[in-house]
């Protein structure tokens, strides 16, 4: 017996680590991973406005594909998504080189391009709009000013209400954007910079040639960010536009909502919840597994 | 100086984007600090001729949110009561991850941090149904330790990204030197790592408390009137078509949902940038 005590306590030891990491695993196995199970099953199942596990294939996919508000819902995701990370990663890049030509005061100027990020998407949302609404902001301010046949109603606009989103996005995280790159431009060995501006290279030329194609991983990671930040947008466009006018900025996020809790179509919600987790994993999962396979470095 | 007029037009251009920048907080800011007149008869962009704080008192203590004109005081509360113990626990439980990923690391423990990981990304959309039914069976549904709880479950996984990204560089010496001492798991936990965990920490907390407090969707789907975290009163009270539209109040209200995590930047935006970058895996 005496002899058994130690070992017992060496394979405790042993255990201890797994033991404290299990909670994590139990909750992330069940949270994430079951929940993504139960999900999936409930979007093959009948049910409406309480889970419900009877099995109709791919009733609900069919459905979901035949309706107009998510066509409504994919398109603008597609709008949005493709000017979303387009302009962010333009405007981004520009600014991050501009600040990247030692510039006075450049902390500061820093900080003002970055803080948006660190407010709520609601909070932007309430900002833009009542900037952005003819009646009190943009518009009839600069009426106001004298340019009487000025318009910019875009907010009230069906076909163009999804842009205004685009906008309050794009002054959200474009920041970011510009600090990803200005990390990934720091990076970059200045010796060979300065072989190439000694080599003649023209400052376009060498930007163009050498340091953007250096910032791929910064690139990569603003993508993969700035991607699954637009399938999810959800409290922007409540917050901007509440899916409106009409349906006109529907999305995936606020159409799961609204069919999942309002208009008790469970099933249907499940379905299009399952789309989006799909539509983020073929960006994710290819991503997770180049960064963590075996250490390239 | 040849260079000058384009040195001028650099910083022209760079100014211009601080104006676009900080315009929606000007907005905000002033007309927060204006009669509702003064907005409606379209001088929004204008400093406020008649400047008052009346706006402000309303949204924080008078505004109709909910059933009750409480203003939004009491959903402020809730967000601190949701957002402090759920940061507290999910940094303690990221930390200690970290520390076994790394230093007790084990076969298979890569691939359990990539399915961990996975956790960041998710749409919540995914989860929220299958939830409202487990915080109603553990009967927590439409509380603050019920938002509590599901924003530690998603707070995890990068609270365990950022410290196992940041533990990986801690020496591994220093650990089997104080193993060989005697000292034991937690031994080595609180006495060596946590001590030398200071600014990962400050990231951690950062990222968490910014996300947690902006949360919007778990908010909106698991609270009941009287639990609403403030980004939900701020919706209610800005989108509640009832009445007259106080612009100036919802303006008050946004900037009080902004400032907490203004404040954070504003005094150690140094972390919140990093913490913004770890979210590129390796960090």
């Amino acid at each position: 017996m005496a002899r058994s005590a130690p070992s017992a306590a060496a394979r405790m030891r042993e255990l201890l680590p797994r033991i404290v990491l299990s909670p994590t695993i139990a909750l992330i196995a069940i949270f994430v991973y079951g929940f993504i199970f139960f999900t999936t099953y409930l979007s093959f199942s009948d049910s409406r406005m309480l889970p419900s596990f009877g099995w109709v294939g791919f009733d609900n996919y069919v459905k979901l594909f035949q309706l107009r508000t998510w066509d409504i819902a994919i398109t603008n995701l597609a709008i949005f998504g493709t000017l979303y990370i387009g302009i962010c990663c333009v405007l981004g890049l520009s600014l991050a080189i501009l600040l990247d030509q030692k510039i006075r005061a450049e902390g500061f100027i820093r900080t003002v391009y970055l803080y948006p990020m660190a407010l709520s998407f609601i909070v932007t949302g309430v900002a833009w709009k009542w900037f952005l609404d003819p009646g009190i902001g943009l518009e009839s301010v600069v009426q106001g000013w004298g340019w009487e046949s000025f318009e910019f109603n875009w907010i009230k606009d069906r076909d163009m209400a999804i842009y205004t989103i685009v906008i309050a996005a794009v002054w959200q995280t474009s920041g970011f954007v510009m600090a990803t790159f200005l990390a990934g431009l720091r990076g970059i060995d200045s010796e060979i910079l300065h072989a190439a501006e000694v080599d003649g290279a023209s400052k376009f030329a060498l930007y163009r040639r050498i340091v953007i194609p250096q910032l791929r991983p910064a690139f990569l990671s603003a993508f993969v960010v700035l991607a699954h930040m637009a399938i999810k947008s959800y409290d922007l466009v409540v917050a901007l536009t509440n899916g409106g006018p009409g349906t006109a900025t529907e999305v995936p996020a606020t159409f799961m909502y609204s069919y999942t809790f309002t208009r008790n179509q469970m099933g249907v919600g499940a379905a299009s919840a399952e789309i989006m987790l799909l539509t983020i994993a073929a960006v994710i999962v290819p991503y997770l597994w180049s960064e963590l396979r075996e250490p390239k470095r | 100086m040849t260079l000058r007029p384009a040195r001028l037009f650099l910083y022209l251009i760079l100014a211009v984007f601080c104006v676009y920048y900080l315009l929606p907080l000007y907005v905000m800011l002033v007309n927060s600090l204006k009669p509702l007149s003064e907005i409606t008869s379209g001088g929004m962009m204008a400093l406020p001729g008649d400047w008052t704080t009346a706006a402000w008192t309303n949204a924080w203590s008078q505004a109709q949110v909910g059933v009750e004109a409480t203003g939004l005081k009491p959903y402020f509360m809730n967000s601190f009561l949701m957002v402090v113990p759920a940061v507290a626990i999910a940094t303690l439980m990221g930390a200690l991850n970290g520390y076994v990923l790394t230093k007790w690391s084990f076969k298979g423990a890569t691939v359990l941090f990539g399915l961990i990981l996975f956790g960041c990304f998710i749409p919540f959309q995914i989860v929220l149904i299958p939830m409202a039914r487990a915080l109603g069976f553990l009967g927590l549904a439409g509380t603050v330790p019920g938002l509590i709880f599901v924003h530690i479950i998603y707070g995890i996984s990068f609270s365990t990204l950022y410290f196992r990204n940041y533990y990986a560089a801690f020496p591994t010496e220093l650990v089997r030197a104080a193993e060989i001492d005697g000292a034991g798991f937690f031994t080595i936990f609180w006495r060596i790592m946590l001590p030398n965990s200071g600014p990962i920490a400050v990231v951690c907390v950062i990222w968490l408390f910014t996300n947690i407090w902006n949360d919007f969707l778990f908010g909106a789907s698991f609270a009941d009137y009287d639990s609403q975290p403030m980004t939900v009163a701020l919706n209610n009270l800005v989108q509640s078509s009832t009445g007259v539209k106080e612009y100036n109040v919802h303006f008050a209200g946004a900037i009080m949902a902004a400032l907490p995590t203004l404040l954070v930047y504003i005094v150690a935006g140094r972390f919140f940038v990093r913490g913004l970058m770890s979210g590129s895996v390796k960090g």
